[in-house]
């Protein structure tokens, strides 16, 4: 009813191959190894020979054309499966500066020339840069590693300063949804990227705990058969189920200018959920899913990492808050409305 | 078990039309002073503005031309209804039969049925309330000892039920009745019955809340004739209509903005310049809103298309009444007043209405905990 009908089938094909490739691909292994800060080079080639990180570009650029709340999805996909690699922003970089390369990309948000925290910043070919000025792209041989370090899920975050690169404008329909700032435009995108993979990775931690408590018996009788398990887990799937609605409903709006708005308000909410859904997971799955053991904690842990980067709940909530009080009460309904009613586009921008 | 998706809907140029012509009409209910924002607008009883609603056209919008209605799409509906809630319109006249008393006539009423109450329902004048609820069956619905039995033409009902709202109010209620055996099920020989309150045979006494409102009444039923042609659907099928109409109950938008005036109000007390704790707490609130409401359209698409989804409904009711509830608790950290009903001030007025209204939130129309349960279900615990 949203999309038409060839568009929803080529999408339902891509997601479908994604997740076997993502499923068999990564491997405990691989995760514990991800854990250590290594980036995943032939891993990299796998999910970039899939086309993945063309999903949001569109066909005439060389992309994959996806609609974007598809391409959000693949996203979400990522992070039902804890991908440790830079997707998102490859993703993002590809669309934002119309290019079809596969190499992997960093985003970096600056406001004193320091790029704080880019994920896998040693690695990438080539990284977005978004400052007070506007963006710049800035290849790998033009930054320089000031230090290196991980985010708590174990992944590369990066400290790096640029040199040189080239500018990019901003697409116009981004800058006018920030009020031409462009840190904000591209903390935005970052934020829904964040978001979808908080998403999948709250679908992920429900899945995982509602198959312990139907399998795990204590008592003569399953987890699942006690009431107080049964209400936790309902509240963790009311959660997730909230995260995937509001992230697609930002999706759909890539290409929009209530664009910013829609991202904030899905960073916002999906991180509320995360903590909420990471805290459910392990008390349901008790001690053994608090050990390095267990697989829990590669989702549970990145749920922690990423709803803070690109700006956490709590800060996203209050620049929201400042629009909504600036505006007044007697603006509060028609904000609402256009933060969540969709508009779907006869054709992408 | 990965969890549930909402899908987008896109909403046809009628739903906006109808949101202008809405916001019209209450505009002008509001600028000649017939109707002030309430808290609490979908149990705020005012016939008088459900007849004016009527006759306007916004009550069954989505029912056949035959029975009054303009065979709109479910979104239409969506888009008239929280427009007068975020308005803080009184709405509890026609709320019931609208949402949920109407459909279900529609659905598995008789000829009858449904030429004499639907068009009436649509004009504003005939009212619903849904009797369900019994003093020995609360969430255990299926424990109703209310009884019909069978008798010429049509039945005679023998028990009482609680917790009725509006019965004092209204033009007939829903009853549920057991007309069998229970059955291994505990689901089978129920029946729903539409029934005129004005008939011999019923006493309704009010019930005062804990906020002094009278919403809530006893109904006692003492051999009340029904005739034949006011049962809805087979008999024994009570249990499937009731679950039935839960989806339209449980997933609507009044489920997260019965208090929006307080919202609305908080914003205009915090003001334009609000400190990092008010703008921090807003923000989220906001987010939550934003999110409840996507849900509560993409279900109404998907009710639309004629599926029933039930545990999505109850995700959004569950989520929606805990939001309705924290919002009080939020506007008391954030703003030194309190709540006050007599002094006329918009705050202060609104902190009280909805703090005393809200205990009440997650419990009518499924309580929590049979929510919590049925959500349950749905992810494969049960």
């Amino acid at each position: 009813m949203t999309l038409d009908h060839d568009q929803v089938e080529i999408a339902a094909i891509v997601e479908d191959q994604a997740d076997r490739l993502l499923r068999d691909a990564i491997t405990r292994e691989v995760l514990a190894a991800a854990d250590g800060g290594v980036f995943d080079a032939a891993l990299w080639q796998k999910v970039s020979e899939a086309g993945l990180p063309l999903a949001l570009l569109g066909e005439e650029a060389g992309g994959i054309g996806l609609a974007p709340r598809q391409a959000f999805r693949l996203l979400r996909l990522a992070g039902q499966h804890a991908l440790p690699l830079p997707l998102g922003e490859t993703m993002l970089f590809a669309a934002l500066s119309g290019t079809s390369g596969d190499a992997p990309a960093g985003l970096a948000l600056s406001a004193d020339g320091v790029l704080q925290r880019v994920a896998f910043g040693a690695d990438v070919a080539v990284v977005l840069l978004a400052e007070v000025g506007g963006w710049r792209v800035v290849p790998a041989s033009e930054l320089q590693v000031t230090s290196e370090g991980r985010n708590i899920a174990g992944a590369p975050r990066v400290t790096l300063t640029a040199t040189g690169g080239t500018s990019l404008l901003l697409p116009g329909w981004l800058a006018r949804s920030a009020g031409e700032d462009p840190v904000l435009a591209l903390r935005a995108c970052g934020a829904l990227a964040r978001a979808a993979g908080m998403a999948g990775a709250m679908r992920r931690v429900l899945a995982m705990a509602v198959d312990h408590a139907a399998t795990r018996v204590q008592f003569g009788r399953p987890l699942a058969r006690f009431q107080a398990i049964q209400h936790m887990l309902a509240a963790a799937a009311e959660e997730s189920a909230a995260a995937s609605a509001i992230v697609d409903s930002a999706a759909e709006a890539w290409g929009q200018e209530d664009f910013v708005m829609r991202a904030a308000v899905a960073k916002s909410r999906a991180g509320l959920a995360a903590g909420r859904v990471a805290a459910i997971g392990h008390q349901v799955h008790a001690a053994m899913g608090f050990t390095q053991e267990h697989d829990l904690h590669f989702f549970t842990r990145r749920l922690l990492s990423w709803r803070d980067e690109f700006g956490s709940d709590a800060e996203w909530d209050g620049w929201i808050g400042q629009r909504i009080c600036t505006a007044g009460g007697g603006a509060l309904w028609q904000t609402l409305i256009d933060a969540t009613t969709t508009v779907e586009r006869e054709a992408r921008a | 078990m990965l969890g549930f998706d909402f899908d987008g809907v896109r909403f046809p140029p009628a739903a906006e039309e109808a949101r202008t012509r809405i916001r019209a009409f209450l505009e002008a209910e509001h600028a000649a002073g017939r109707i002030v924002p309430h808290r609490g607008t979908w149990s705020t009883f005012d016939a008088g503005f459900t007849r004016r609603l009527g006759e306007a056209g916004f009550i069954g919008v989505t029912w056949p031309k035959a029975y009054g209605g303009q065979e709109a799409s479910s979104l239409v509906r969506f888009v008239i209804t929280e427009e007068m809630l975020a308005a803080g319109a009184p709405c509890a006249a026609h709320w019931v039969a609208d949402r949920q008393s109407g459909p279900q006539i529609l659905k598995h009423g008789t000829e009858r049925a449904k030429q004499v109450i639907l068009p009436a329902i649509c004009r504003g004048e005939c009212t619903f309330g849904i009797g369900m609820s019994e003093p020995g069956s609360g969430s255990d619905l299926a424990s109703v000892r209310t009884r019909a039995t069978r008798i010429d033409d049509g039945w005679r009902i023998d028990g009482q039920k609680i917790w009725t709202t509006n019965a004092h109010n209204v033009t007939y209620l829903i009853v549920l009745a057991r007309t069998g055996e229970a059955g291994p099920s505990r689901h089978e020989g129920l029946t729903q019955f539409i029934v005129k309150v004005d008939s011999p045979g019923i006493e309704v006494r009010g019930i005062q809340d804990m906020a002094g409102n009278h919403e809530f009444n006893e109904v006692f039923f003492d051999g009340c004739f029904v005739p034949d042609d006011m049962m809805l659907g087979e008999e024994g099928s009570g249990w499937d209509l009731v679950t039935g109409e839960l989806a339209f109950e449980r997933s609507g938008p009044d489920r997260f903005l019965s208090d929006f005036q307080l919202f609305v109000a908080l914003v205009d007390k915090v003001g334009p310049t609000p400190g990092r704790m008010s703008a921090v707490e807003i923000g989220r609130m906001f987010s939550e809103l934003s999110a409840l409401r996507r849900m509560s359209t993409s279900i109404a698409g998907m009710l639309d298309e004629g599926a029933q989804p039930l545990v999505e409904a109850a995700i959004v009711k569950d989520l929606g009444t805990s939001f309705e509830q924290a919002l009080p608790e939020t506007a008391r950290r954030l703003v030194a007043e309190e709540a006050d009903r007599e002094t006329g001030e918009v705050y202060g007025e609104a902190l009280a209405e909805t703090m005393l209204r809200a205990p009440c939130f997650s419990l009518r129309g499924g309580t929590r905990e049979i929510l919590r349960g049925m959500i349950a279900r749905g992810i494969g615990l049960r």
